[in-house]
């Protein structure tokens, strides 16, 4: 019944045979590099987060299907997209039995739940790091130091703490540079942020990957150059005008740039195309606003870290901006809004 | 029956009538309820802030409730605010001062009683009166051993001018050097630091004001 | 009004049985959402909750029943609401007078007991048209129906928030408890949980019936 055999679409009916499996197929080919420094930076740890991640979404996208008599829709790559991305945002040494409750949280009521591929109000994998984050706030927050010398010899006992019991962290835990900034006024070195010698999220760290990934995705036309163009924009502008006011109280713009997720959030999950607006000026507005909650989040909350709050409430309103600024027909009234 | 009672013409004075009765029968109800149970929930009131009070003031038998109208320390009538409570011990002594405070937490405002003992001048006890921080993180304050350690013997002496002579600040977990350092604690560093921050700010107000007024305490016991 | 017969008596256990199951106000009726998910983070907490409301229940729906010809209709709200605004007060009371503690973690909870719309739609929808033993029958029915599902929420979310039941530890100390369970939003997973399989099994029930 569900089984979509007759295609009905709208012209242009010449397409560049385009299909959702391979803009997501070059999606995943663009993050690589950054799962690649990722375990090069943090060693195994990082490698097995990242790879249960992976399985995890899969596996429930899979059975997922088969519980609802669907075709099953692994084939398209989006819940290994999902997986990359939530193993990417995830501390190098979480627990890999909250990592795969995160990957089952992140498909099945970040995308199931919704219908699935092309329903889904939030980027699902960040649905399921920000319940992870509510349900374990210590573990989600427990940070590794990058290039630590045991990094391709031990895996921390963190990682394969037994399903339901609580990590237990040996070696030495780093403070990212937002927490550190945050709770002990310390900047870190722009440099070493760009390229990625922190603490931090798996995937975060390093920024100029994360831009020539999403350069790479930009020039193959498959993500919307609006969306991080605003974000960051957004945020060089706000934390600048801050900075200017007060150099010592607030952090430089650069600094917030480069630091925490905002790249990685930016670039590859603010980009969702189903969770973000589809008109041009839509997507401006919308970036406009997950800039300036990230910087109000990350100066005046009570959190070191808010790209991923932001970014989800910038996918609850993004329906609402289109409907904003949609076009009105020549003719009739504001009135006659149905 | 009810419809009867709507076609009726004199409907206003039903009205009135089933109004007034089920008003004074429900006041009477409640009447009774409030005096029925207030002479226990005034005990029960009193006996949990008796029993904060010997919590931060180590050593105390008896209680004895001071306010403060601005000039001097006084026993306090019903009605009055802000109070501070003096602690004795068995043998009549002074044994020291609680204070309440309160201050924005990570959640919501946390309110709590510390204990402060003029002789030795030094914060001996602390205890956290309301707190809606998040169970299993924030609410460390309320539990976690080390933490609470802090509050033992906190030095607040002050300098001859009559100003605490080291404001209390929150360090970072283990980084506690200093007798008026508060050792924040993982996984809970913003509740923590609240706490620091509370009793920094009621401290630098009040601990002069009880310091230079202590025999005010002692003879309100006599 | 009553004939005694056995037929009117077989229907008043009914009364009394709906409310549990068929007519849950929980997980079939879905009212009463404010206190079902913000007081059921701990078992204990559901329990006294559950009971709280079940008394205001019982005893409104008594009261609405007895005076039910003495209420013009015109003024049948306001009296329904004064009746239920008087036991919630009562309730309260009662239980600061039982503990300080228990008062404290219920908060603002028990006073809202008065917009649970629980209530006045049993005393609007029931006990103003029937008789004082079926309307007592029927709040013993909807009360008990509130404390389980009060308390099915309660227990999840104590368990797997706290690792805890009524405040005994259930599992060795490495439990790493899921702390979103006892916030907000495990509340309304918990709910959408339960929810989740009463539907299941109605829909098995009708599918083979």
């Amino acid at each position: 019944m569900s089984v979509q055999t007759l295609n009905i679409s709208t012209s242009p009916h010449l397409t560049k045979g385009l299909s959702t499996e391979t803009i997501m197929f070059h999606v995943v080919l663009a993050m690589l590099p950054m799962v690649f420094f990722a375990i090069y930076s943090f060693g195994f740890n990082a490698a097995l987060v990242i790879f249960t991640a992976v399985v995890s979404c899969v596996l429930t996208e899979h059975v997922l299907c088969r519980i609802s008599k669907k075709p099953t829709t692994i084939g398209d790559w989006s819940a290994t997209i999902t997986g990359i991305l939530l193993g990417l945002t995830l501390p190098p040494i979480f627990p890999l039995w909250m990592t795969f409750l995160g990957g089952v949280i992140a498909i099945a009521m970040g995308k199931f739940l919704f219908g699935g591929l092309g329903y889904n109000a939030f980027n699902p994998a960040l649905v399921g790091r920000a319940i992870l984050q509510a349900a374990f706030p210590v573990a989600i927050t427990t940070w590794y130091g990058a290039f630590q010398l045991d990094r391709f010899s031990t895996i921390n006992a963190s990682v394969l703490a037994f399903p339901f019991t609580e990590p237990i962290v040996d070696g030495t835990t780093g403070a990212t540079p937002l927490s550190a900034f945050k709770f002990d006024g310390v900047t870190t070195d722009a440099t070493d942020l760009a390229f990625g010698l922190v603490s931090g999220s798996a995937g975060e760290t390093s920024a100029i990957l994360i831009i020539l990934g999403g350069l790479y995705l930009i020039r193959r036309g498959f993500m919307n150059w609006r969306i991080p163009m605003a974000i960051l924009l957004t945020v060089f502008v706000f934390s600048g005008l801050l900075f200017w006011i007060d150099p010592v109280k607030y952090p430089s713009p650069l600094f917030m740039l480069l630091s925490g997720g905002l790249m990685l959030g930016a670039v590859f999950m603010a980009t969702d195309m189903v969770a973000s607006p589809i008109t041009s000026l839509g997507v401006v507005i919308y970036g406009i606003i997950i800039g300036a909650l990230v910087v109000v989040i990350r100066i005046w909350g009570g959190l070191p870290e808010g790209v991923m709050y932001a970014i989800l409430l910038g996918n609850a309103i993004s329906p609402h901006i289109d409907r904003l600024i949609r076009y009105r027909v020549y003719g009739t009234s504001k009135l006659q809004k149905s | 029956m009810i419809q009867e009672a709507v076609k009726s013409s004199s409907n206003s004075f039903i009205m009135l009538r089933a109004m007034v009765g089920i008003g004074v029968l429900c006041g009477f109800l409640i009447v009774v309820a409030y005096e029925g149970t207030l002479p226990r929930v005034q005990r029960l009131k009193a006996e949990a802030l008796e029993a904060a009070i010997f919590n931060v003031i180590p050593g105390t038998t008896q209680t004895k409730t001071f306010n403060w109208d601005g000039e001097s320390f006084t026993p306090a009538k019903a009605g009055d605010s802000p109070l501070v409570y003096a602690g004795f011990s068995d043998s009549g002594e002074l044994a020291g001062v609680a204070i309440e405070a309160s201050g924005q937490g990570y959640a919501d405002i946390i309110r709590i009683l510390y204990g402060y003992d003029p002789e030795r001048q030094q914060i001996i006890g602390f205890y956290v009166l309301e707190s809606k921080e998040t169970p299993g993180l924030g609410d460390k304050i309320e539990k976690d051993q080390h933490f609470l350690d802090n509050f033992t013997a906190m030095d607040v002496s002050l300098t001859d001018a009559g100003e605490i002579a080291n404001a209390i600040i929150p360090v970072k977990s283990g980084a506690k050097q200093h007798a008026w350092e508060v050792d924040g604690i993982t996984g809970a560093t913003i509740s923590s630091r609240a706490i620091g921050n509370i009793l920094a700010e009621s401290t630098a107000e009040w601990i002069p004001r009880i310091f230079n007024h202590k025999s005010a305490f002692k003879q309100g016991n006599q | 009004m009553s004939s005694g017969t056995n037929h009117t008596e077989a229907k008043s256990t009914d009364e009394f049985i709906k409310g549990l199951w068929k007519e849950n106000p929980v997980f079939v009726q879905v009212l009463g959402m404010c206190p079902v998910l913000a007081v059921s983070n701990t078992a204990e907490n559901a329990l006294a909750m559950g009971l709280a409301t079940a008394f205001v229940l019982l005893m409104s729906n008594t009261l609405v029943s007895l005076l039910r010809n003495f209420i013009p209709k015109e003024v049948r709200i306001a009296s329904f609401i004064l009746i239920i605004a008087t036991f919630v007060t009562i309730t309260d009371y009662a239980i600061q007078a039982i503990s300080v503690d228990l008062h404290k973690s219920l908060g603002a909870f028990i006073s809202l007991i008065v917009v649970n719309c629980l209530i006045l739609s049993r005393a609007e929808a029931f006990a103003s048209k029937n008789t004082l033993g079926k309307s007592i029958l029927d709040a013993l029915g909807m009360g008990l129906g509130f404390l389980f599902a009060l308390f099915c929420l309660g227990a999840v979310r104590e368990i797997l928030g706290n690792g805890t039941f009524f405040g005994l530890a259930l599992f060795p100390d490495t439990f790493q408890e899921w702390i979103v369970m006892i916030l907000p939003a495990g509340g309304f997973f918990t709910l959408a949980l339960w929810l989740l399989i009463f539907n299941l099994i109605k829909q098995r029930k009708e599918a083979t019936a």
